[in-house]
C-alpha cells in the first residue's frame, strides 16, 4: 500500500491543476465565458475583459469575490457576471460590497458608522462563529451607494493629500488617495460601453442615428447662416455633450478600429465612437454590439445576449485574429489559476515533507517530491504564458519577479531533493513557494499585473540576460537562507537533526551560496554593462544597484568567512540566514525608498512586512547562537 | 626592520581584514543608499564613494570629521590585501587558477571604477528643434563669460571657472583690458524682480539689469529633480576707474552689455561650455506612448552630425537603449522639455570604458571554474561513496 502513496499523491495532484480546464455551467444561461473573451485596449494592451474584471476587483477590495460575510449567495457568480452588472445594470453594481476600507478615520469620513460594519448572524451557530472569531465581526467592503454621498469631501480631501510626496502620507491621506482612485477606476469601468443612468441605451442610440441626418442638415444650414430647423438642431446638441462626457470619462478603450484603420492601436472609447457617428452618419457596428447586450442583459434575454456575443466575437475573429487568439488564451490562463494552485500545492509539499521526518520518510518523501516537481510544471507554465502573452523575458516588475524568485528557488530545491533524498529541499520548496507566490498574490492587488515596460526598461535582450540572472541570484540566496532555517529549527527545537543531516545541510547551504554568488556577480556587472550601452556609464549608485552589490559582498563574506575557518556549521547557517534581510531589503526595502531608476514599485503596506521579516530573522539567528548544550539535537 | 616585516605583511594579507573590509564596505553602501533620498545620487558619490572619509560636522559647528571610512580608503585597502595575499599565500596550482582570475576580475573592476572616477566627465546637451549646437554644457559647473562683440565676424571669448569666482580674488588677464572683482558668490540663489516700492538693502549691482532685482542665497540643494543655480556680483575694473557692479545667473539669459575703450563685451554666467570639433542639429524629437496611455514607450532624437571638414555629415537615431558612440564620447536620450520640442542629451566621456567588460569576462570564467572544480569534486565523492 505504501508503494502506491506517491503516485495516489500525484495523480490527485494532477487532477487538481486539470479540474481548472472544465468549463464553467453558463450563469442563468447567459454565456459569460465567451462575453469575458471579448478583447479590450487599456493600460497600453489589448485584453480580454476577463482579465478587467478580475484585476479591477483585485484592486478595489482585494479578492475576487463580490459578497457579503451575512449573505449567503454572493452578489455575481464570477468577475464576468459582476462586469456585466457594472457595464450593462450599474444600478444594481453600485449596491454590491466592492470598495475595501480599512481606515477607521477613512470610514467616519465617508460616514459609515458601527452600525453599517457590524454584522449580524441569522442562524445562532454562525453568531457563536464570530463571537470566537472564526467569522468575521465586521465588514471592510462597502458598496458605491454607501460612499455616494460623501463623494465631495473624498474628493476635497484627495485635493488636500495630492500635493505631498507619497513617502510622507499619513496613513489616512494614503487611504483617501486610494479609495479616490477606486471609485474613479469604478466610474471608469461604468463609463466604457453604455452611458449609466440610460435605462434603454440601444433605443437611444438609434434614435440618436436617425435624427442624425436632419440635426447635420440644421448644423451646417446655420452655419452657413440660412434657415435652419430649431428643433433638429436642439435635439443633436443635446445629446453630442453627453457622448462626448462619456468618451472622456473612461481609459479603457472598447471599440477597435475599423478595418480600413492604417494603425491597429487606434481604439477608441465607445463615447468618442458615438461621436464619430456625426462625420460617418452610421453607428459604429461595436458600439451598437456593446448596446445590444446591455439591452438583452437588462430584459433578461439570455438567447439574445449569447448570440450578439457570438456574432461580434465572430467579426472580430475575422478582423483581429491575433489579438483574438491572445485574449482567448490569456482568458483560460485567468481561469486556470496556476499560480493559486502551486500555491495549494506548496502547502501540501510542506506538510507531507515535515509529516515524512517522523513517519515513513520513504514514501512521503517522494510523494513531496512529485508534488513540488508539478506545482513547478504549473508555474513553468503559468510563466510561460505571461511571456508569450506580453512578448517578454520572464521578469518584467516586481510582480513577476517574485515569480520568478519562487520558481528559481522551487527549481533549485528539486535539484538538491534529487541528490540528497531526505525532504529537505521539498520542505524548503513548500515554504519559498508558498511564500513568494504569497507576496505576488498581494503585488497583483495594485492592478493588471501585465504592464507595459517604460521606455527606460525597453530593452528585451538585457531584460533576458541582467533581470534573469540577478533573480536567480535572489533566489539561490533566499534558499541558502531557508535552509539553514531549517537547520537551526530543527537543531534548536527537536532532536531530529542528526550528524549525517547537518553535515548534508551543510554541504547544501554552502554549494548554494557559491550558486548565488555566482549568478548575483554576473548579474550585477551584467546590470553595470546594461547601463554602460544605455548611458555611457558602468555604475551609477543607483539604490537597487547597490542593493545587489551588497547581495554579492555579503556572499563573499560568507565564502570567505569559511574558507578563513573564521565559521563552522552553525556560523554558516547564522551568516546564511542573515542573507534572507540582505536580500530581502534590496528586493524591495530598496524600493521603498522612493529615489533612483528602480524605483517602479513603492510600496507602504510591504513596508511592515519587511519590518518583520528581518526582526523575525534576527530572531532566528540570536536563536541559533544559543550555546549548542541548549539545542535539543545533540551535534557534538 | 626584519621583526617588523613579518606581522605587517601578515596584517595586510589576512582573510581577517578581507571581512573586515568587505563588512565595511556594505554599511557604507547601504548608509550611502539611505542617505541618496537625502542627499541625491550625486551628493551621495562625492559624500561617500569619491573621498577617503566620510565627513559629518559637528553639531552646532561647521568643522567636519571623519566619521566612517570612505570608498577610495576601503577600495584601497582592499586592492591592498588582494594582492598582498596573492603574494602571501598563492601558489600556482589548476585548482586554484578559479580564485586568482575571480580576483584578477575583481582588481580590475576595482581599478576601473578608481579610473572611471577620476576620468570620468558627463555633460548635458539641450537641443531645440532645428537647433545646432557645436558644444555641450556641464550639469552644475557655471562660469562666467566675457565676449567682445565688436567684430561682426566672430566674438572673442574669456572665461572664469567658478571656482575662481568663488574664491573672490580679483582676476586679471593679459586678453582683458580690465579687471573682474567677484564681489559674492551664491552657489545657489533665488532671483526676484524688485516690486515699485519694495524697500529693503539696495542692490549691490549698478548696471544692467541687476538694480531692479533682488538676489536671495539658498542654500544647496542635493533633490534629484532640482538644481542649484548660482549667481555673482561681479565689479569690472579698468585703468582708468570702476565701469560698475553687474548681477550675473544663468536665469539672467538676456545678454547684458557694456562698453569699453570702443569696445563692446557682454557679461553673463552660462554652464561650462565644452566644445567639439562637430556639430549636432536636432532634427526631430519624438516621444511615443503606449495607446490610449500616458506610459512612455519611446524617446527618441533624429540628430544630424556634421564635422566642418565634411568627412562626417549624417543623421543618427539615438533613442532609449541606443545611445551614439562618436569621438570617445557617448551621447544617450537623458530627457526631453519644451513639449517634447527639445531633447535633452547626456553626454559622458569614460576611456575606462572597456576595463569592467574584461572585469567581467574573468570573474565569470573564474567563478564557473572555481564552482565547476568544487561540483564535479562532489559529484565524485558521492559516487564513490554510493559505490562503496
Amino acid at each position: 500500500m505504501k508503494r502506491f502513496i506517491p503516485s495516489i499523491v500525484l495523480l490527485l495532484g494532477l487532477g487538481y491543476l486539470l479540474s481548472a480546464f472544465r468549463p464553467a455551467a453558463p450563469d442563468r444561461g447567459y454565456d459569460l465565458e465567451a462575453f469575458g473573451r471579448l478583447p479590450v485596449l487599456a493600460n497600453g494592451r489589448i485584453k480580454p475583459l476577463d482579465t478587467i474584471a478580475r484585476s479591477s476587483l483585485l484592486q478595489l477590495q482585494g479578492r475576487q469575490r463580490v459578497s457579503d460575510p451575512a449573505v449567503s449567495e454572493p452578489f455575481a457568480a464570477t468577475p464576468g457576471a459582476w462586469l456585466a452588472d457594472v457595464f450593462f445594470a450599474p444600478e444594481k453594481a453600485d449596491t454590491y460590497p466592492t470598495f475595501r476600507i480599512d481606515s477607521p478615520e477613512l470610514l467616519t469620513l465617508m460616514g459609515i458608522s458601527e452600525a453599517d460594519t457590524r454584522i449580524t448572524y441569522d442562524s445562532g451557530i454562525k453568531h457563536a462563529f464570530a463571537i470566537l472569531g472564526f467569522l468575521p465581526s465586521s465588514r471592510a467592503r462597502f458598496s458605491f451607494r454607501q460612499l455616494e454621498p460623501k463623494l465631495g469631501e473624498l474628493e476635497r480631501q484627495t485635493q488636500l493629500a495630492s500635493p505631498i510626496p507619497a513617502q510622507t502620507r499619513t496613513p489616512f491621506q494614503r487611504a483617501v488617495i486610494q479609495l479616490y482612485g477606486n471609485i474613479r477606476h469604478y466610474l471608469e469601468l461604468k463609463h466604457t460601453v453604455v452611458m449609466p443612468g440610460s435605462a434603454d441605451f440601444l433605443g437611444e442610440l438609434l434614435r440618436f442615428q436617425e435624427i442624425l441626418p436632419a440635426g447635420i442638415a440644421a448644423v451646417r444650414a446655420r452655419q452657413a447662416g440660412q434657415p435652419y430647423e430649431e428643433p433638429a438642431l436642439k435635439a443633436i446638441m443635446e445629446l453630442a455633450p453627453r457622448y462626448d462626457f462619456m468618451g472622456g470619462s473612461t481609459s479603457i478603450l472598447a471599440i477597435p478600429p475599423p478595418s480600413t484603420a492604417a494603425d491597429a492601436t487606434a481604439w477608441k472609447t465607445s463615447g468618442n465612437a458615438i461621436l464619430d457617428t456625426i462625420q460617418t452618419g452610421s453607428l459604429n457596428p461595436a458600439v451598437l454590439a456593446y448596446a445590444g447586450l446591455a439591452h438583452s442583459w437588462r430584459q433578461g434575454q439570455p438567447e439574445q445576449f449569447n448570440k450578439v456575443v457570438e456574432l461580434y466575437a465572430k467579426e472580430l475573429e475575422r478582423r483581429l485574429p491575433d489579438a483574438i487568439s491572445k485574449a482567448r488564451a490569456e482568458t483560460q490562463f485567468n481561469a486556470a489559476e496556476p499560480f493559486y494552485r502551486s500555491m495549494t500545492l506548496f502547502a501540501f509539499v510542506f506538510l507531507l515533507g515535515i509529516v515524512s521526518w517522523l513517519k515513513w520518510p520513504e514514501a512521503l518523501g517522494r510523494s513531496a517530491y512529485f508534488l513540488t516537481a508539478l506545482a513547478l510544471v504549473a508555474m513553468t507554465a503559468g510563466i510561460a504564458t505571461r511571456m508569450w502573452l506580453e512578448g517578454r523575458p520572464p521578469v518584467t516588475n516586481l510582480y513577476s519577479s517574485a515569480l520568478f524568485v519562487g520558481w528559481g528557488a522551487v527549481a533549485l530545491c528539486l535539484v538538491l531533493e534529487a541528490i540528497y533524498r531526505n525532504a529537505i529541499g521539498s520542505v524548503a520548496a513548500g515554504v519559498i513557494g508558498f511564500c513568494t507566490l504569497l507576496i505576488a498574490h498581494h503585488l497583483s492587488l495594485g492592478g493588471d499585473t501585465l504592464e507595459m515596460m517604460r521606455a527606460v526598461l525597453d530593452s528585451n535582450f538585457w531584460l533576458a540576460t541582467h533581470v534573469v540572472v540577478i533573480t536567480i541570484g535572489y533566489s539561490a540566496t533566499f534558499l541558502a537562507g531557508f535552509l539553514a532555517l531549517i537547520y537551526i529549527v530543527r537543531g534548536v527545537f527537536t532532536k531530529s537533526l542528526d550528524r549525517g543531516t547537518a553535515d548534508a545541510l551543510n554541504r547544501m547551504v554552502y554549494g548554494i551560496v557559491c550558486f548565488g554568488t555566482l549568478f548575483s556577480m554576473i548579474g550585477t556587472v551584467l546590470g553595470g554593462i546594461w547601463a554602460d550601452q544605455s548611458w555611457g556609464r558602468f555604475w551609477g549608485w543607483d539604490p537597487k544597484e547597490n542593493g545587489a552589490l551588497i547581495i554579492v559582498l555579503w556572499n563573499a563574506i560568507i565564502l570567505h568567512a569559511r574558507w578563513g575557518g573564521f565559521v563552522r556549521q552553525r556560523g554558516l547557517m547564522m551568516l546564511a540566514v542573515f542573507g534572507n534581510i540582505v536580500t530581502s531589503w534590496s528586493w524591495f526595502g530598496t524600493n521603498m525608498l522612493g529615489v533612483g531608476l528602480h524605483s517602479y514599485g513603492f510600496m507602504d503596506a510591504a513596508f511592515w512586512w519587511l519590518s518583520a521579516f528581518i526582526v523575525s530573522q534576527l530572531a532566528f539567528i540570536a536563536v541559533a547562537a544559543l550555546p549548542t548544550e541548549r539545542w535539543r539535537s545533540r551535534l557534538a | 626592520m626584519r621583526d617588523l616585516w613579518p606581522p605587517f605583511r601578515d596584517f595586510f594579507s589576512s582573510l581577517k581584514l578581507t571581512i573586515v573590509l568587505l563588512a565595511l564596505s556594505i554599511i557604507l553602501v547601504f548608509w550611502a543608499t539611505l542617505a541618496q533620498v537625502r542627499l541625491g545620487v550625486w551628493g551621495v558619490q562625492e559624500h561617500f564613494f569619491r573621498t577617503f572619509f566620510v565627513l559629518s560636522k559637528i553639531p552646532g559647528t561647521d568643522i567636519p570629521v571623519p566619521v566612517f571610512p570612505g570608498g577610495y580608503f576601503i577600495g584601497g585597502l582592499l586592492l591592498l590585501n588582494l594582492i598582498a595575499a596573492h603574494f602571501a599565500r598563492y601558489q600556482a596550482s589548476w585548482k586554484k587558477s578559479g580564485i586568482a582570475l575571480t580576483h584578477l576580475g575583481l582588481v580590475l573592476l576595482l581599478v576601473g571604477e578608481l579610473l572611471t572616477g577620476l576620468w570620468q566627465e558627463e555633460y548635458s546637451l539641450r537641443l531645440d528643434e532645428g537647433q545646432t549646437k557645436n558644444y555641450s554644457e556641464s550639469f552644475r559647473i557655471s562660469e562666467l563669460a566675457l565676449i567682445d562683440h565688436t567684430d561682426p565676424q566672430h566674438d572673442d571669448v574669456f572665461v572664469v571657472p567658478e571656482k575662481l569666482l568663488a574664491r573672490g580674488r580679483d582676476i586679471t588677464a593679459p586678453q582683458l583690458p580690465f579687471r573682474v572683482v567677484p564681489k559674492a558668490w551664491y552657489p545657489n540663489a533665488r532671483l526676484q524682480m524688485r516690486g515699485p516700492n519694495q524697500g529693503g538693502d539696495p542692490s549691490p549691482a549698478t548696471q544692467g539689469i541687476g538694480p531692479r532685482i533682488i538676489a536671495t542665497p539658498l542654500p544647496l540643494t542635493y533633490k534629484m529633480d532640482e538644481r542649484n543655480v548660482p549667481a555673482a556680483y561681479i565689479e569690472v575694473i579698468a585703468p582708468e576707474g570702476s565701469l560698475g557692479t553687474w548681477l550675473v545667473s544663468e536665469m539672467l539669459v538676456e545678454p547684458q552689455t557694456f562698453t569699453h575703450a570702443g569696445r563692446t563685451w557682454s557679461i553673463g554666467l552660462r554652464l561650462q561650455r565644452n566644445y567639439k570639433p562637430y556639430a549636432l542639429t536636432l532634427l526631430e524629437f519624438s516621444h511615443d506612448r503606449y495607446a490610449g496611455t500616458e506610459i512612455p514607450k519611446n524617446f527618441s532624437s533624429r540628430v544630424r552630425l556634421t564635422t566642418p571638414d565634411g568627412r562626417d555629415d549624417r543623421e543618427v537615431l539615438i533613442y532609449m537603449n541606443n545611445p551614439l558612440r562618436y569621438a570617445g564620447l557617448t551621447f544617450y536620450q537623458a530627457g526631453f522639455d519644451n513639449n517634447d520640442r527639445t531633447t535633452v542629451l547626456q553626454v559622458v566621456r569614460n576611456p575606462s570604458w572597456l576595463i569592467p567588460y574584461i572585469a567581467c569576462v574573468l570573474m565569470g570564467l573564474g567563478l564557473c571554474i572555481q564552482f565547476g572544480i568544487s561540483l564535479f569534486t562532489f559529484v565524485a565523492k558521492r559516487r564513490t561513496a554510493q559505490a562503496g
